[in-house]
């Protein structure tokens, strides 16, 4: 280094502009094509995660659940106050019990938790009642048209028409992954709709109610989200059928 | 305040200091609250973030109120130090922080290890550090914007935002601990954070660039 240290002028290159500079482009690309990247680096680092030990892998980005909440606060409720209510129009409205729910015939599926917000969780394993089986319980009266559900968080509903309801992968689910639904889940009893994005699958669920007319639009759907909203086809989204 | 005092003021011998000022009271004042802030984020996204942290601690709207906001304010005590009068130190540094030498070049292909690298006032490890930060704000500022009013951005915007700010939040971690692990392990250098000067041995022997640009015969008393 021949040049003369004066202290007032730095030699060198301006690599940490460079830094910066590259982040900002990396990070404007990743705002642009991140859907795409996380699903390769999904498929890139499942073989990775599937054999970590540690656990620390959970951690990452990649395939593991957002948590969201409308209100506040994440509801609480143990499961030996827990009741379901089913009412509306239906000859017998129903109040069940968590243990009334798991004695009832069980469905289990092992599918695909798609967020509208983009994250996705390959291979979820629920286990519930279907939310047909639970109507045909209650009895539904002629000229039924739809379901709302009700989330004991106070503020979220959710619902869906007669025919996307009676579905077989529209299930009430008490358990996730062998597990009773956790709190921040939306246990310990949620929707799980197969079919449709995660907003339509109604934490917290407190009641179901059938009604003669067609059902009120969800929480999301006053605020933008579509009613339909099918996997890869509402939304504007193009994301692979998760049922 | 000690660090208004000139370097040199210790020293009975004016060609040999016993101190040298490193972090002036602004850079130090800009350096603590900013870890305060990032503190801030960092451990409220844990908890949005870490399922068990968040049925444990609950408040979640709060918790996200308190993120958002913090994460908007992180630039500002930057801004603020590099704008007036008191940012000359910072400015300076900011400078040195940008621009790598060969001998840095040497020392990150020597893993450190090269005994004749002359390394300035940072080391390329502080340099990368410090660009990575610089980049951390800006990056997070524009997805968590993104996230947060997704509103007024196309769909697919969302989804990238959340995927970077994901992925930078696990990168900002691992160096956040790696940083608190190198000062804790270098106590001359956490000292200089605190309180403002580091002891000339130790600027002569780890920084040598610098201590000749502080006290060799060009080197001029700090302006005020």
């Amino acid at each position: 280094m021949a040049r003369a240290e004066t202290g007032a002028k730095p030699e060198g290159t301006p690599v940490g502009r460079r830094v910066f500079l590259g982040m900002v482009g990396v990070g404007a690309a990743g705002v642009l094509f991140g859907a795409k990247a996380q699903n390769w680096l999904e498929h890139a680092l499942a073989p990775l995660t599937a054999k970590d030990g540690t656990g620390l892998s959970s951690f990452l980005p990649v395939g593991r659940f957002r948590i969201y909440s409308v209100t506040g606060d994440l509801p609480n409720k143990d499961i030996a106050d827990y009741r379901l209510k089913v009412g509306g129009h239906v000859d017998q409205p129903l109040e069940l019990s968590f243990a009334d729910l798991q004695a009832m015939p069980a469905t289990n599926l092992d599918k695909d938790f798609q967020c509208v917000t983009g994250w996705r969780v390959h291979n979820v394993k629920w286990t519930g009642v279907r939310l047909g089986d639970l109507l045909d319980r209650a009895g539904l009266k002629a000229g039924a048209q739809g379901v709302e559900f009700h989330s004991f968080d106070g503020a979220y509903t959710e619902s869906l028409t007669m025919q996307q309801a009676l579905r077989p992968d529209v299930i009430v689910a008490y358990s996730m992954e062998g597990k009773t639904v956790s709190r921040e889940h939306g246990g310990p009893v949620r929707m799980y709709v197969a079919p449709m994005y995660g907003y339509k699958s109604c934490k917290w669920l407190d009641g179901i109610t059938v009604t003669a007319a067609q059902p009120e639009p969800g929480y999301w759907e006053v605020r933008g989200y579509d009613v339909d909203g099918w996997v890869g086809k509402s939304n504007g989204r193009d994301d692979k059928p998760t049922s | 305040m000690a660090a208004t005092t000139s370097p040199r003021a210790d020293a009975g011998d004016v060609g040999r200091p016993a101190r040298l000022v490193r972090f002036d009271a602004a850079e130090r004042t800009l350096h603590w609250v900013n870890a305060v802030l990032f503190l801030t984020v960092m451990s409220t996204a844990a908890v949005l973030y870490v399922g068990p942290l968040s049925a444990a601690v609950g408040r979640r709207d709060l918790i996200r109120q308190i993120h958002v906001w913090s994460g908007i304010a992180l630039p500002v005590p930057i801004l603020v130090t590099l704008a007036g009068r008191w940012g000359h130190g910072f400015r300076k540094d900011v400078a040195r922080l940008n621009r790598w030498t060969q001998d840095d070049r040497r020392w990150v292909r020597s893993l450190g290890r090269d005994p004749y690298v002359q390394l300035g006032k940072f080391n390329p490890g502080q340099k990368l550090n410090a660009a990575f930060v610089a980049g951390v704000i800006i990056v997070m500022l524009a997805t968590g914007s993104v996230m947060n009013w997704f509103h007024y951005f196309p769909v697919d915007w969302r989804t990238g935002a959340t995927f970077v700010h994901d992925w930078i939040a696990v990168a900002l971690f691992i160096v956040v601990i790696g940083h608190i692990g190198t000062a804790l392990s270098d106590p001359e250098a956490l000292r200089s954070m605190l309180k403002g000067w580091v002891d000339a041995t130790w600027a002569r022997q780890r920084r040598p660039r610098w201590y000749a640009e502080e006290t060799g015969p060009g080197a001029q008393t700090d302006v005020h």
